[in-house]
C-alpha cells in the first residue's frame, strides 16, 4: 500500500528545479459564458512542454469549451491564454501554432487521404517536394501507407482516426488538442489506439492535451489529469494521485469505484485518526498529506483495498489498527481478472470489495450468504473533507 | 414462406411506380409530339396530316413511313428565327442562372448560419411569395416598372433621375422578373446542402491554417457543389423554356424559344413545326444533362 503522504509531492504545482522554466501553456483565470450559463468558470492551469495532459469530466463540465478556447473557436470572456509567453486568447484559429483532432475527425470528404494530410501544409506555403516528404512521413507514422488515394468514406473507422491524427500532426504544432479522439472506436481498438497515441506522443516529443469523459482512457494515456466539473478545474494530478488521493468526494466517486463512510474525527494519535461512523462503527485512518481541519469527514476506501476473509487477519503487533467489519456476502460478480463482492455489513450498509483472482482454483472464494470479515488498513483509507 | 416475400412484392411495385409515371406522362405524350413533328400542316381539325393509320393495313403503314419527312427540322436550321430564339434562350438562361447563383448563394449561406430556431422562419420568408399566384406577382412587377409606376416615382422623388426611365419591355425587366421568380428554386437546394454540412469541417479548415476565404473556397464551396448543381438545373432548364416572363416583361424585338413555340402553335397554327421546336428544345436540354451525368460517373469510377 502506498500512503497518501508518499504520493503527493512530485506532481503538484511545485517542482523544485523545474519551477524556473516557464510552462509551454499557461491558462490564467479563463472563463466563458454562453448567455447566462457559465461553461468555464475561472480555470488556471500550467502545462509543460512534452506533457500528455488529459481534461477529464462528465459531459457538460466545460472541458470541450476549454479545449475550443485553446484552438481559437471560442474567445474567453475573462483571463489569458499564454502559449510560449504570448497571449493567444484573441488570435484567430488559422493563425495559431496549435492543431486539433476533432471528435468525429472532420476529414474533408471531397479530398483523398493525401490531400487531407497535405491541406495544412499547403496553407503553410510549403513547397511541393517538402509536402510530399512530410505526407509520406505522416503516412508511415500512422501506418497508412498505400491508402493515399482513398477518400474518407472508403476507409474504416480506425483508418479514419489515423488520417485525422496524421493531418493534425502534419504541421508539427506546438500543442496538439484531441477532442474525444477515440470515442467512435470499439473497446478493443480504442485500447490499442491509446497505446499508439502514447507512442506517437513520446516519439515526436510533442505536447498533447486530450479531452475525454472516460477515466480509464485518461489514466492510460496521460501523465497528468485535470478533472473538471461544472466549469471548474477541481483537481490536477497524476493518474495515481487522482485515484489514491482524490481531493473531494465527487472526484473519488467519479474516478473509479469507492466505498464512502461519513463520520466524525474523535481522536488523533500521531498520524492516525479515529473516526466514528454510523455505518461501520469506529475506524482508523491515516491522516492525509494536508492536515484535516474539519471534524465531520468522509472516509473513502477503494473496493480493491478491502479484503475479505472468513475470520479476518490474525491480530498482530503492526496490524493492531486494522479495520474489521463483519458482514454477509450478498452478490458475487466474476469478471475474469478480478471478482467483485457485495457485502452487507451488520449495520445494513452494502460495501463493495474487489479481489484479484491470482489462482486458477478458487479455494478461497466466498459465495452469497457467506459470513465474512471485510478488513483494510489505515493507509488504505482516504479522508475527505468535502 | 418467409417474411421476406411479404415485403418484396409491394416494394417492387413501388419501384415500378416512378417508371410508370414517366411512361404515362412523359414518354407517351412525347411520342405524340414527335409524331406530329414528322407530319405536315394541313387546314383541318387537327391541323396536321395523320401519320399512321393503323386501320389501313400494312402497305398503308409502309407508305406512311415513307412519307415521313424531316422538313420541319430542316426549316428550324434554315430559318434563323429559330436558331436565334434557341440562342437567346440559352444566353438568357445562362445569364440569369449565373445571377441567381450569385444572389442565392449568400442568402442560403446566411440562412444556414442563422441560429437553429430562426432557420424555419427564414425558410418561410423564402417560400411565402408562392402563396400569391405567379401571374399576379408578374403583373405587380409590371405595375411597379411602368412609366408612372412605383419605381419611377421613387427615383424621381429622390432626384436620382430627372425623367421617368423606360423599364418595361426591356431585358432588364425580364432578368429582374426571372431572377425574382426563380430565386427560391436556387436558394432551397443550396440551403439544404449548406445546413446539413458539419460545422466541424469549416473549423478543421481554419485549424489547419486556412483563412476565412480559403475555408470557403476550399471546403465550404466544393462540399456544396451538389446543391449548386441541383439549384442550377432547377433554374436553368425551366428558364430556357420560359414563356410568361419574357412575354410580359421583355421587348418584342427578339424572342425566346418558348415565345416562338407559342407563336407557331397558336398564331401560325403550324403544329408540326411547333412540335419540331419542342423536340429540338428537349434535345438541347438533355445534352448538358447527359454530359454532366457522364462526367460524374467517370469521377466516381476514378475514385474507386
Amino acid at each position: 500500500m502506498v500512503a497518501a503522504a508518499e504520493l503527493a509531492p512530485p506532481t503538484g504545482a511545485f517542482e523544485p528545479g523545474k519551477a524556473v522554466e516557464p510552462p509551454l501553456l499557461r491558462i490564467e483565470g479563463v472563463a466563458k459564458n454562453f448567455g447566462s450559463f457559465r461553461a468555464v468558470n475561472g480555470v488556471s492551469l500550467d502545462i509543460r512542454a512534452g506533457e500528455f495532459f488529459a481534461l477529464l469530466g462528465p459531459s457538460g463540465c466545460g472541458k470541450t469549451t476549454l479545449l475550443r478556447m485553446l484552438a481559437g473557436f471560442e474567445t474567453p470572456d475573462e483571463g489569458r491564454i499564454l502559449l510560449d509567453g504570448r497571449d493567444i486568447a484573441r488570435v484567430l484559429p488559422h493563425e495559431r501554432p496549435v492543431n486539433m483532432m476533432f471528435q468525429n475527425y472532420a476529414l474533408f470528404p471531397h479530398l483523398n487521404v493525401r490531400d487531407n494530410i497535405a491541406f495544412g501544409l499547403k496553407r503553410a506555403r510549403m513547397s511541393r517536394a517538402e509536402i510530399a516528404v512530410r505526407v509520406a512521413e505522416m503516412m508511415a507514422l500512422v501506418k497508412l501507407e498505400g491508402l493515399e488515394k482513398r477518400k474518407p468514406d472508403q476507409l474504416s473507422g480506425g483508418q479514419r482516426q489515423r488520417v485525422a491524427l496524421a493531418r493534425s500532426l502534419a504541421r508539427r504544432p506546438k500543442l496538439l488538442l484531441l477532442d474525444e479522439p477515440l470515442a467512435a472506436l470499439d473497446k478493443k481498438l480504442r485500447e490499442s489506439t491509446q497505446i499508439e497515441l502514447m507512442e506517437v506522443q513520446r516519439r515526436l516529443g510533442m505536447t498533447f492535451i486530450i479531452v475525454t469523459h472516460d477515466q480509464e482512457e485518461a489514466m492510460t494515456v496521460a501523465n497528468r489529469i485535470g478533472v473538471m466539473d461544472a466549469g471548474r478545474l477541481d483537481q490536477v494530478a497524476t493518474p495515481r494521485e487522482l485515484y489514491e488521493a482524490p481531493n473531494s468526494r465527487w472526484i473519488a466517486e467519479f474516478v473509479g469505484d469507492i466505498n464512502l463512510f461519513q463520520g466524525e474525527v474523535t481522536s488523533r494519535v500521531q498520524s492516525d485518526l479515529t473516526i466514528a461512523t454510523r455505518e461501520a462503527g469506529t475506524l482508523t485512518a491515516s491522516e492525509p498529506h494536508s492536515a484535516i481541519s474539519k471534524t465531520m469527514v468522509f472516509l473513502a476506501v477503494r473496493p480493491e483495498k478491502i479484503k475479505l476473509s472468513r475470520h479476518g487477519p490474525a491480530a498482530d503487533g503492526e496490524g493492531s489498527a486494522i479495520n474489521r467489519l463483519g458482514g454477509v456476502v450478498t452478490d458475487v460478480s466474476y469478471l475474469g481478472g478480478t471478482t467483485t463482492y457485495k457485502v452487507k455489513l451488520d449495520s445494513g450498509v452494502v460495501i463493495r470489495s474487489s479481489m484479484a483472482n491470482t489462482t486458477r482454483l478458487d479455494k478461497d472464494s466466498h459465495g452469497p450468504g457467506q459470513r465474512v470479515v471485510a478488513w483494510f488498513t489505515p493507509d488504505d483509507c482516504v479522508v475527505l473533507e468535502q | 414462406m418467409s417474411a421476406r416475400n411479404i415485403f418484396t412484392r409491394p416494394a417492387r411495385l413501388a419501384a415500378i411506380a416512378p417508371y410508370l409515371w414517366m411512361v404515362l406522362f412523359f414518354l407517351v405524350p412525347f411520342g405524340f409530339v414527335l409524331k406530329i413533328s414528322l407530319s405536315q400542316t394541313v387546314i383541318a381539325q387537327p391541323p396536321y396530316a395523320p401519320v399512321f393509320d393503323f386501320s389501313a393495313g400494312w402497305t398503308a403503314l409502309k407508305a406512311a413511313f415513307g412519307a415521313l419527312s424531316l422538313d420541319n427540322f430542316r426549316l428550324l436550321v434554315s430559318d434563323d428565327l429559330y436558331v436565334l430564339s434557341y440562342a437567346r434562350s440559352l444566353v438568357v438562361a445562362l445569364a440569369s442562372t449565373a445571377m441567381l447563383l450569385l444572389i442565392g448563394y449568400p442568402i442560403a449561406y446566411g440562412m444556414a448560419r442563422l441560429p437553429r430556431r430562426w432557420q424555419p422562419v427564414a425558410m418561410m420568408l423564402v417560400i411565402v411569395p408562392f402563396w400569391t399566384s405567379f401571374l399576379i406577382r408578374i403583373y405587380a412587377w409590371i405595375n411597379i416598372l411602368q412609366h408612372d409606376g412605383l419605381l419611377n416615382r421613387v427615383l424621381l422623388a429622390l432626384h436620382v433621375v430627372s425623367q421617368p426611365v423606360v423599364w418595361l419591355s426591356t431585358d432588364s425587366a425580364m432578368y429582374l422578373g426571372i431572377v425574382y421568380s426563380y430565386l427560391p428554386f436556387m436558394i432551397l437546394p443550396l440551403y439544404a446542402t449548406l445546413a446539413k454540412m458539419e460545422p466541424a469541417l469549416e473549423e478543421a479548415g481554419a485549424d489547419l491554417g486556412a483563412s476565412p476565404f480559403e475555408v470557403f473556397w476550399l471546403v465550404t464551396f466544393p462540399l456544396s457543389l451538389p446543391g449548386v448543381g441541383a439549384g442550377v438545373l432547377l433554374c436553368f432548364i425551366p428558364i430556357v423554356g420560359e414563356f410568361v416572363i419574357p412575354d410580359l416583361l421583355a421587348g418584342s424585338d427578339s424572342l425566346m424559344i418558348g415565345q416562338t413555340l407559342w407563336l407557331e402553335f397558336f398564331t401560325n397554327k403550324d403544329w408540326p413545326v411547333a412540335s419540331a421546336v419542342a423536340v429540338v428544345l428537349l434535345a438541347v436540354l438533355l445534352l448538358p444533362l447527359l454530359v454532366y451525368d457522364r462526367l460524374q460517373r467517370r469521377q466516381l469510377e476514378e475514385a474507386r
